[in-house]
């Protein structure tokens, strides 16, 4: 017995596969969905251009269109906003467009990745919402006193070589918008059984053991803080630029409503958000709009809700990579025209995300359509989404209401703070405690 | 001239082993451990010789915290794998004679690795959830009124999930040293009168320890730097070191999550020698 046999050896053999098997099956990543397949069509000319971005935008029926208008190759790549700003950082040869979020930019500027894009040569620039150039939507909005890393303040560069933010409106923009919402707590009215008005509700005891927040530290921290500030637990020089003592004080608070019990889970992908609130895990937490979508989709009731201390909002946009010149370059300008077009803001649109130049958008979309989505009137018919699912019936309103009510209502944007170290630090001992 | 060539062949033979050992385990690892002294300056990393990544980790009270934690699930981990694993290899050496049974029980105890870890997850959900199944039966029988919580997203959840993984690699080396057992040795230690316990104590467990110390090496090396499992079946509320070091990569800290990695890495090899200092696993290869 003790003498290597063929059947011994077949036998070791196969723990040995099995084992390589169960190896590579726990090596998942959970927090990055698959890129879409590639569709390789005929190519009509020669130029490729490289995209990085989040789900949100990387979607392959964007580039077929883009691919069918423009006549050139669009490569795309869905990734987490983590590993965006990583490989935008660090990994300046991998591609030819950055398409991120507003509040990567105090990260991914300085590392001279990213070439200022020449605003004269963005026909529909003065299209563009007010939101991103001077900051103010319309008069008394709570929007123009935002805090955190709103858009306006990292649109601009000083010089077309400068790494430094511009305060005014200059030529030279780091990212041309296309699109942004305003983020609030999802609910399920069945399990809730009653109206959320306040974000100070997510440490309610009614709901111990039952609600979730966001663990992305940039915005769950700013989550926390609209929490703690509805309470009356504190008060803040500036939500998205807390100072340390202000996020020493904010992560004890936490900390004790983590003891407490008071969370259920924490979610870092959007499928996390889904699954948690489908499911009855979690009855009320932070969400993102489309997951809100996602959850109703199954047939079940969610209320994206208006709340009184408004909204936490984001912005997305794309850039140029430092690489980009020639005839590379001319076609990164044909692409970021065309998607302001509108038909990118219309398809983005019909999934409740608002477009960087809505005129255009506009002219994309039903008036149904336009005035379910942007004008916050009941819907004269159902509503479909880009992919075919029916997302209301006729005679829903939009939860928050219109453009105007939900953007204007926003208060603080998604931040990268001075203390963005220390905040991941303390976000750490928080998840430790 | 055969000559020369037969003393310069074994180098050769051992060459792409050796650059593949290189290229893929020592630099990378070598890396590591320079990046682990270099400069962090809020969102860029600069090259430089600084004590202040490891300073950091020794005087902070969340990687004590997070180290305590992970020793925790690699304690029960281990634990639960070994009192699983011992007596699944036990019956499947000592009790299934025939080859084809063997192997397709193995099968059988690879059906944790057919699905992808987030499907795992997604179906924890439903059976382990405040309406899973398992509540709704305990409730049904009467056992608890009230939905029991701690079922998912706590430590109970992740070390079920880790224990649901990782039994195999308990399972294959000890099932691997049990089949090594002369079976004349039972049968002597029978004829001079042990008893079926006496027999287990003094001749099978012994002889089976190598296998076991190969399978808790896998079990605590796989534990010590799970992060995966730990998130997604705490629901992110628990912290291991795995953990600690993906959130500082998400952040772009690359020079202290290197750090971490390099203690990680110091740690886990400190328990693989102490396990090999125990046990002599020569006696198997």
């Amino acid at each position: 017995m003790a003498n290597l046999t063929r059947r011994q050896l077949l036998r070791t053999g196969l723990a040995a596969g099995a084992m390589v098997t169960a190896t590579q099956c726990a090596r998942g990543t959970p927090n990055n969905p698959a890129p879409g397949p590639t569709v390789n069509t005929n190519q009509t000319k020669d130029v490729t251009l490289r995209f990085i971005g989040t789900g949100v935008s990387q979607i392959n029926e964007i580039r077929q269109k883009a691919e069918e208008d423009l006549g050139f190759k669009l490569e795309m790549r869905a990734l987490s906003t983590e590993e965006n700003n990583q490989i935008a950082i660090t990994q300046a040869g991998q591609y030819d467009v950055f398409d991120g979020e507003y509040f990567s930019l105090p990260l991914v500027v300085p590392s001279g990745n990213l070439q200022p894009v020449d605003v004269s040569r963005i026909t529909a620039f003065d299209q563009i919402v007010p939101i991103f150039t001077t900051g103010q939507l319309y008069d008394g909005a709570k929007v123009n006193s935002s805090q955190g890393t709103a858009p306006h303040r990292v649109m601009f560069l000083t010089d077309q070589e400068s790494t430094e933010f511009a305060p005014e409106p200059t030529n030279w923009a780091t990212l041309i918008p296309f699109q942004y919402n305003a983020d609030t707590l999802g609910y399920r009215p069945d399990l809730v059984g009653r109206e959320i008005t306040s974000w100070g509700e997510l440490f309610n005891e009614e709901f111990r053991g039952k609600t979730s927040i966001l663990d992305i530290p940039s915005i769950g921290i700013i989550d926390a803080a609209m929490v703690v500030e509805a309470l009356g637990l504190m008060t803040f020089g500036d939500k998205g630029n807390m100072t340390r003592e202000e996020l020493d004080q904010i992560t004890q608070i936490l900390i004790e409503q983590k003891r407490a019990g008071q969370f259920r889970a924490f979610w870092k992908t959007f499928d996390e958000s889904v699954n948690l609130m489908s499911s009855g895990e979690v009855v009320l937490q932070s969400m993102w709009s489309p997951a809100v979508t996602a959850v109703k989709a199954q047939g079940i009731e969610c209320i994206y809700a208006p709340l009184q201390e408004g909204y936490r909002a984001w912005g997305g946009g794309i850039g140029l990579s430092r690489n980009l010149s020639g005839i590379e370059l001319d076609a990164a300008y044909e692409y970021i025209n065309w998607m302001l077009d509108g038909w990118v803001g219309a398809f983005l649109g019909r999934q409740g995300y608002y477009s960087a130049a809505p005129e255009n958008a506009k002219k994309f979309m039903s008036q149904a359509e336009w005035d379910f989505w942007y004008e916050g009137k009941a819907a004269t018919e159902d509503m479909i989404d880009p992919f075919g699912t029916k997302l209301e019936s006729a005679g829903a309103v939009r939860d928050g209401g219109s453009f105007n009510d939900r953007m204007g209502n926003v208060v603080v944007w998604n931040s990268t703070m001075d203390e963005q170290t220390y905040l991941v630090q303390k976000w750490n001992e928080f998840v430790a405690a | 001239m055969l000559k020369s060539w037969k003393s310069v062949e074994p180098y050769l033979l051992v060459t792409p082993q050796t650059l593949v050992f290189l290229l893929f385990l020592v630099f990378p690892i070598a890396t590591i451990f320079i990046v682990s002294f270099w400069e962090f300056t809020g969102y860029s990393m600069t090259p430089g010789f600084t004590l202040e990544n490891y300073r950091n980790i020794f005087t902070s009270q969340v990687s004590l915290a997070t180290y305590l934690n992970t020793f925790k699930f690699v304690g029960l981990v281990w634990f639960f794998t070994l009192i699983i694993g011992f007596p699944v290899a036990y019956f499947l050496a000592f009790y299934i004679d025939s080859l084809r049974w063997q192997i397709i029980l193995f099968l059988v105890c690879t059906i944790p690795f057919w699905t992808s870890n987030i499907i795992r997850m997604i179906s924890w959900i439903p059976f382990l959830g405040r309406e899973g199944l398992l509540n709704k039966l305990l409730m049904g029988i009467g056992l608890t009124s009230q939905p029991i919580d701690i079922f998912l997203f706590s430590d109970f959840a992740v070390v079920l999930a880790m224990v649901h993984l990782y039994t195999l690699f308990m399972i294959v080396p000890i099932f691997n040293s049990l089949m090594r057992i002369d079976r004349n040795l039972i049968a002597a230690a029978e004829d001079t009168g042990a008893s079926g316990f006496q027999v287990f104590k003094e001749v099978i467990l012994p002889l089976s320890q190598p296998g076991i110390a190969i399978g808790s090496i896998f079990v605590v090396t796989l534990t010590m730097g799970e992060f995966v499992t730990v998130r997604l079946m705490s629901g992110g509320q628990a912290a291991s070191v795995g953990y600690l070091i993906r959130n500082q990569i998400g952040s772009l800290q690359y020079p202290l999550a290197a750090a971490n990695a390099i203690i990680l890495l110091i740690v886990t090899l400190a328990i693989i020698f102490g396990i090999l200092r125990t046990i002599d696993i020569r006696k198997e290869l």
